[in-house]
């Protein structure tokens, strides 16, 4: 598997941290379930699924990575900072 | 058919025309009293115990494959009941003894090994949490001896001692652990099962579940409608998408997790060992090969298998480990799909639906399970009251966060474990 990171091109999986799926923080004052949902719950897809990857051995930047769980083929890589999604809410 | 030496003596001498299948392939019923969905390990013992222990027989295990095709004939075959936390010490106990009868109770030979585990230390910090875990077990009820370096030399004398790293100072072993004939299991609780009259149906997927005023009253399938007074999961890495059929969603990731194993060589690792550097285990079969494995590779996946960073890491251990290995060729690799939970700890509990159970999250460590996972299933599923083994395998305690059990200690979130 290699991630072409929007900074700095075509690079190893070794290079890259990954936190799991790409969701929707909750924002201040949120309750109890929105937070179990948000920190414990998983939709888990055999499919598509957006995610958060921290280029840790390059640029340093967080990545949001499209990719199929099942073929492990990577659609899509943004940087995190540009997308909607795994920002606070 | 029992299996017996006069049998197997009788059989040698009359060609072996006398065996026959070890389970029936029956159509499904209609209806049945519980509906198990997933013919691996773990549904395969749910549906032996609920006969033997309980009574109820009229039972169909689906299956969309064959039975045992996934996690249970893809592990690395090992039984122990070294657990440190209340609530996984107590459950891997019973299980441990579940394991210890397990051939006799089921006339089938699962070549149950009780070879033994070490766990290897390598300094101060991991020797204090070996005595405080070997403690733990011996309260238990369980074995548990401290080895120091000498011990583990007399068992183990061609371990990488002087490792510059992660020189070996001792392990914590576990006698009564070992290895278990992953497919037999499943076979032998198939064939178990199967005498007492439950259904097992392969190629039978489930395509929906079906509830009605908050209650289950059965599931769709590939061979069409079946009707359930009680509907129970044991999908292991799949349990997501059948439990996302009943609405619900669940604290599991699942994930990929590779496993080895090297071409057959002469006798040299008599027991079970774990190297506390990159999580390295490692056994023998008894055809020879070296079958070990490490981490998972700690993304979402259902393809079970990897990718080569993860391949080259668990080698690297390997070998720090036994420099020997390195000469052995590597026959094949494979991954399984983990069902991962938050505190790595699993559950078996109702789910919040009337009529529907849930048996999942058993993360990387499932196939140990597979007997006292099945029995305290079986309770839940006769009773409606957990097994007092599995008391503590709730699924509300990650919404509380009472109760959960990082056996680990790498804190209970999904990208740590």
């Amino acid at each position: 598997m290699r991630i072409t990171c929007p900074l700095c091109g075509e690079r190893d999986r070794r290079e890259f941290n990954v936190k799991g799926a790409a969701l929707d923080r909750p924002g201040e004052g949120a309750d109890q379930d929105a937070w179990h949902t948000y920190v414990n719950l998983r939709q888990n897809p055999a499919g598509v699924l957006a995610e958060l990857w921290y280029h840790e051995m390059g640029c340093g930047s967080w990545l949001t990575v499209t990719r199929n769980t099942v073929t492990h083929e990577i659609l899509k890589v943004e940087l995190a900072s540009q997308t909607e999604m795994g920002g606070a809410a | 058919m029992r299996f017996s030496g006069w049998r197997v003596l009788k059989e040698g001498l009359t060609g072996n025309k006398g065996w026959g299948p070890h389970w029936r392939d029956p159509e499904p019923k209609r209806e049945y009293d519980v509906v198990i969905i997933g013919g691996g390990g773990h549904g395969l013992a749910t549906a032996y115990y609920l006969a033997a222990e309980h009574g109820i027989t009229n039972i169909a295990v689906l299956e969309k494959g064959y039975l045992g095709g996934g996690n249970v004939g893809r592990n690395t075959t090992i039984v122990r009941a070294n657990y440190y936390l209340p609530g996984n010490s107590e459950f891997y106990s019973h299980s441990l003894r579940l394991w210890e009868g397990l051939e006799q109770e089921l006339n089938y030979n699962a070549m149950m090994s009780q070879r033994g585990i070490l766990n290897l230390y390598h300094n101060d910090g991991q020797r204090d949490a070996a005595v405080r875990r070997g403690n733990s077990i011996i309260n238990q009820g369980d074995d548990a001896e401290l080895l120091d370096r000498e011990g583990v030399r007399k068992l183990a004398p061609y371990l990488n001692f002087d490792n510059n790293r992660f020189p070996i100072m001792g392990a914590l072993l576990q006698r009564r652990a070992g290895t278990a004939r992953h497919d037999a299991v499943a076979w032998g609780f198939a064939r178990g099962a199967d005498m007492r009259g439950v259904d097992l149906i392969q190629n039978c997927e489930v395509t929906g579940i079906d509830i009605e005023g908050g209650k289950v009253t059965g599931v769709q399938t590939a061979r069409g409608p079946i009707r359930a007074k009680k509907v129970a999961l044991a999908a292991a890495g799949r349990s997501g998408q059948v439990a996302a059929m009943a609405g619900l969603t669940l604290p599991i990731e699942s994930h990929v997790l590779q496993a080895f194993v090297s071409e057959g060589v002469k006798p040299l690792i008599d027991q079970v060992i774990t190297f506390a550097e990159g999580h390295l285990y490692i056994s023998q079969s008894d055809k020879g090969g070296l079958v070990f494995g490490s981490y998972l590779d700690f993304y979402s996946s259902y393809a079970a298998r990897g990718n080569l960073p993860m391949v080259e890491h668990t080698m690297e251990t390997c070998v720090a480990m036994v420099p020997a290995v390195s000469k052995a060729r590597l026959l094949r690799s494979w991954g399984g799909i983990m069902d991962m939970t938050p505190d790595g700890s699993p559950i078996i509990d109702h789910a919040p639906i009337e009529g529907l159970y849930l048996n999942c999250g058993w993360c990387y460590g499932g196939f140990k399970a597979t007997p006292g996972s099945g029995n305290a299933y079986a309770h839940l599923i006769a009773t409606d009251r957990p097994h007092g083994a599995a008391t503590r395998f709730k699924l509300d305690r990650f919404r509380t966060g009472y109760g959960l059990m990082d056996e680990e200690g790498t804190g209970a979130q999904h990208n740590l474990h």
